[in-house]
């Protein structure tokens, strides 16, 4: 920015110079009013949530009624809080599998698509159907399908009897895997669009010159097309990032994200909304996700801001 | 899209449409959107104030409950010449938002539950005192149920509307097949599983995925081991999880988990009554709210007797019968008419009123008719007559924060993996001594 601005100086005056007071009232009020909604629904929140989890509230009556009890919050959650470690280990586990399987998955049905394949527009919209459905009914629809007695994998299984049906839900050493499948489902379709988008755009003649070099398929693919698509492929991995830490909806409405399907952002919210909430507690568990969100946030905003300074 | 084409439509003709034009138009129909529905919000309360008319706050959101309501309530307008308000909310949304709901701009009355949940927002002022309503309804409910309505000041604070009774639920045809008893003690219950699991049947059907019902096992076993006096004492955080008492309930209840349902956790209560109506469970402990899962022959099928007695000294002296009914709010804008229908909410009519579109309750007026009850109701009322103590429910008994964040994860964590007790009662304990310590 400043290097921006010394290099054009003279410029800039004269632009100064074509402001009217009318301009800088209107630029005033269309920064002014952005920003303003951006300290309040943002910062606001963010800083009195971090304030708020030194403190221990039921949220009832006014700010006098709130207690400050220093990291009290923060030692019970590492020491007396059973579900505070599955639910950061399941998280981790969340981002690795979209990382690891659910993305690469839906780059790969991108390149498939890419190919210009008969009924390609019918594999799109099939894969890009459950995109449009939210997170909430695709934990509905899949909880009918992973039923125990009626559900339609443990009746094409054969299992639906008392003694040998899979509790696909409820048993907590493999309900996240399922509940994991569900998401995929949704976030397979998501990538697939996006990439697909990027891989429209890279220049026809980068293959051609490639394909001259005789390279394969794989090794354009790896050494030239997935290279020159590396905006994308931020972009991708933030998304991804963000969608495996917000993971909220699919657990809560399957069993409220307890047993075996503990997430930070659940813990958070049974915490804190209800009828005697731990306002403190709660907020102590948001700025743990937040600073672990921060982390990804400012890699992302690292490789951003280098790519304009080039 | 529809914009930019009609924009460049007009340019087409010649008109040149500014873009600051165009945001001060905007900005401009914003602010016209914005006014009137703060107009709308001022000319609502205005409304709420006129003489007679009552604001009444509403969780029977589900059809049959909201039908019944609306029935009691049209009566009760006819019969105290007002005019009531109901605002409906859906019931789980109702229970997460009370919090705001009461200290915002609640409605005169809302409905709610006894015992210590009622006692909690008391407590805190947010809910008015109907001390002179109970000096004239006093004499319609029984003494349990007036310790179910007052707070720690001594003062009541609610008015009980119907309750329904937490007991073993069976087919009276499977048990006349096969020849059953009724047990009454833990020996003979445990025996006529073993029994009806020889018969192919899963004795005791079993959910917990919602994370509550499993609560009703725990209390009744805990009430006939350790008697109602140290269940209650548990649950307002007054004794010790990590004693030696608690974790003998959860032996007992580990010693039956071979006849419960198997993935309980992954169920509902609706699947689970349903393996009871199709004849492949033989019983289940739930509240009387499982007669909404049995229709036509099954309905008159249905019957339950009370959880068996574990230690003699406590026999079948408590019954888990969870009250629900209405309170007023701290500021209401119309406390006399609120008092008012308070007031008829209480008597046998209005309740009647109710559980005639809603049968799956009984009256808490104890002069309430009975002369249209269903067998099942009846039995219910007996029940609840011969008992010494009425116990609430978990969540209703203790802190709401305490029930939702500690209870029900460790409930379930115990079903999953029964055999670590000590573990579990310990981080029970722990984390019991940080929530009750504010």
């Amino acid at each position: 920015m400043s290097v921006a601005a010394s290099a054009n100086k003279p410029r800039q005056d004269r632009r100064r110079r074509l402001l009217t007071r009318r301009d800088v009232l209107t630029l005033g009020l269309m920064l002014g009013i952005p920003t303003f909604i951006h300290v309040l629904l943002v910062w606001g929140p963010a800083l009195s949530s971090i304030a708020l989890s030194f403190t221990r509230w039921d949220g009832i009556g006014g700010l006098d009624t709130i207690e400050v009890i220093g990291t009290k919050n923060y030692r019970d959650i590492a020491t007396i809080y059973p579900p505070f470690y599955p639910a950061l280990r399941h998280n981790i586990y969340w981002l690795l599998f979209f990382i690891g399987v659910a993305t690469p998955a839906g780059m790969f049905m991108a390149v498939l698509l890419d190919k210009e394949i008969r009924f390609t527009r019918f594999y799109q919209g099939a894969l890009f159907l459950p995109v449009v459905l939210s997170l909430a009914i695709v934990g509905f629809i899949w909880q009918l399908m992973y039923a125990p007695e009626q559900g339609l994998i443990n009746n094409v299984l054969g299992r639906t009897s008392q003694a040998n049906f899979i509790d696909w839900l409820g048993d907590p050493s493999i309900n996240l895997r399922a509940v994991l499948v569900a998401a995929s489902w949704r976030h397979v379709g998501y990538i697939m669009i996006l990439y697909l988008a990027g891989l429209k755009s890279v220049d026809a003649s980068l293959r051609e010159a490639a394909a001259i070099d005789g390279a394969t398929e794989a090794q354009t693919f790896f050494r030239v097309v997935f290279p020159v698509l590396k905006p994308i492929n931020v972009v991708i991995l933030v998304v991804t990032v963000i969608e495996s830490l917000r993971a909220f909806d699919i657990v809560y409405v399957i069993n409220k994200g307890t047993n075996g399907l503990e997430l930070l952002s659940v813990l958070v919210t049974n915490n804190i909304i209800g009828e005697a909430s731990r306002i403190g507690f709660g907020s102590a568990l948001a700025v743990i996700l937040l600073i672990i969100s921060l982390g990804f946030i400012l890699y992302y905003l690292f490789q951003t801001f280098r790519k304009e300074m080039r | 899209m529809t914009e930019d084409a009609s924009l460049r439509n007009l340019q087409g003709h010649g008109v040149v449409i500014e873009r600051r034009t165009v945001l001060k138009g905007m900005l401009a129909a914003s602010g016209l959107i914005a006014f009137p529905s703060l107009a709308a919000c001022t000319g609502e309360s205005s409304t709420g104030g006129s003489s007679n008319s009552v604001t009444f706050g509403s969780n029977y959101s589900d059809a049959v409950p909201k039908k019944a309501l609306a029935t009691a309530l049209t009566a009760g307008e006819k019969s105290e010449n007002l005019k009531v308000e109901i605002n409906t909310v859906d019931h789980n949304t109702f229970q997460e938002q009370i919090n705001s709901y009461l200290q915002a701009d609640p409605d005169d009355v809302f409905s709610w539950f006894a015992g210590f949940r009622m006692q909690f927002f008391a407590e805190r002022a947010l809910a008015t005192p109907i001390t002179d309503v109970w000096d004239k309804i006093g004499g319609n409910y029984s003494e349990a149920l007036n310790k179910q309505s007052t707070g720690t000041d001594g003062e009541q604070y609610f008015i009980p509307f119907y309750y329904y009774p937490w007991a073993v639920f069976y087919r009276k045809s499977v048990f006349e097949q096969n020849g059953y008893e009724i047990p009454t003690t833990m020996d003979q219950f445990t025996a006529l599983a073993k029994q009806m699991q020889n018969d192919g049947l899963t004795p005791i059907a079993f959910a917990d995925k919602d994370g509550w019902p499993a609560m009703g096992t725990f209390d009744y076993i805990n009430m006939r081991q350790n008697g109602y006096d140290f269940h209650i004492a548990l649950m307002r955080g007054e004794e010790s999880w990590s004693d030696p008492k608690v974790k003998s309930v959860f032996d007992t209840w580990r010693g039956l988990l071979p006849y419960h349902q198997k993935g309980a956790l992954g169920r509902t209560w609706q699947d689970a009554a349903q393996t009871v109506v199709d004849k492949e469970a033989g019983m289940y402990l739930l509240g009387m709210f499982v007669g909404q899962q049995f229709t036509g022959l099954a309905a008159e099928d249905l019957d339950f007797f009370s959880f068996p007695e574990i230690n003699s000294e406590f026999g079948q002296d408590s019954v888990e019968a969870p009250i629900d009914g209405f309170m007023l709010s701290a500021d209401p804008s119309n406390e006399d008419g609120a008092k008012k229908l308070l007031e008829y909410l209480s008597s046998a009519e209005a309740q009647a009123t109710y559980l005639e579109s809603d049968p799956n309750n009984i009256a808490a007026n104890q002069d309430a008719d009975t002369s249209n009850y269903s067998p099942l109701q009846n039995k219910a009322v007996e029940l609840i007559g011969a008992a010494d103590n009425i116990s609430q429910f978990l969540d209703r008994d203790t802190r709401p924060d305490f029930a939702a964040t500690v209870m029900l994860p460790s409930l379930q964590e115990f079903i999953n993996n029964p055999d670590d007790v000590d573990g579990l009662t310990k981080e029970i304990e722990q984390q019991k001594k940080s929530i009750f310590a504010g």
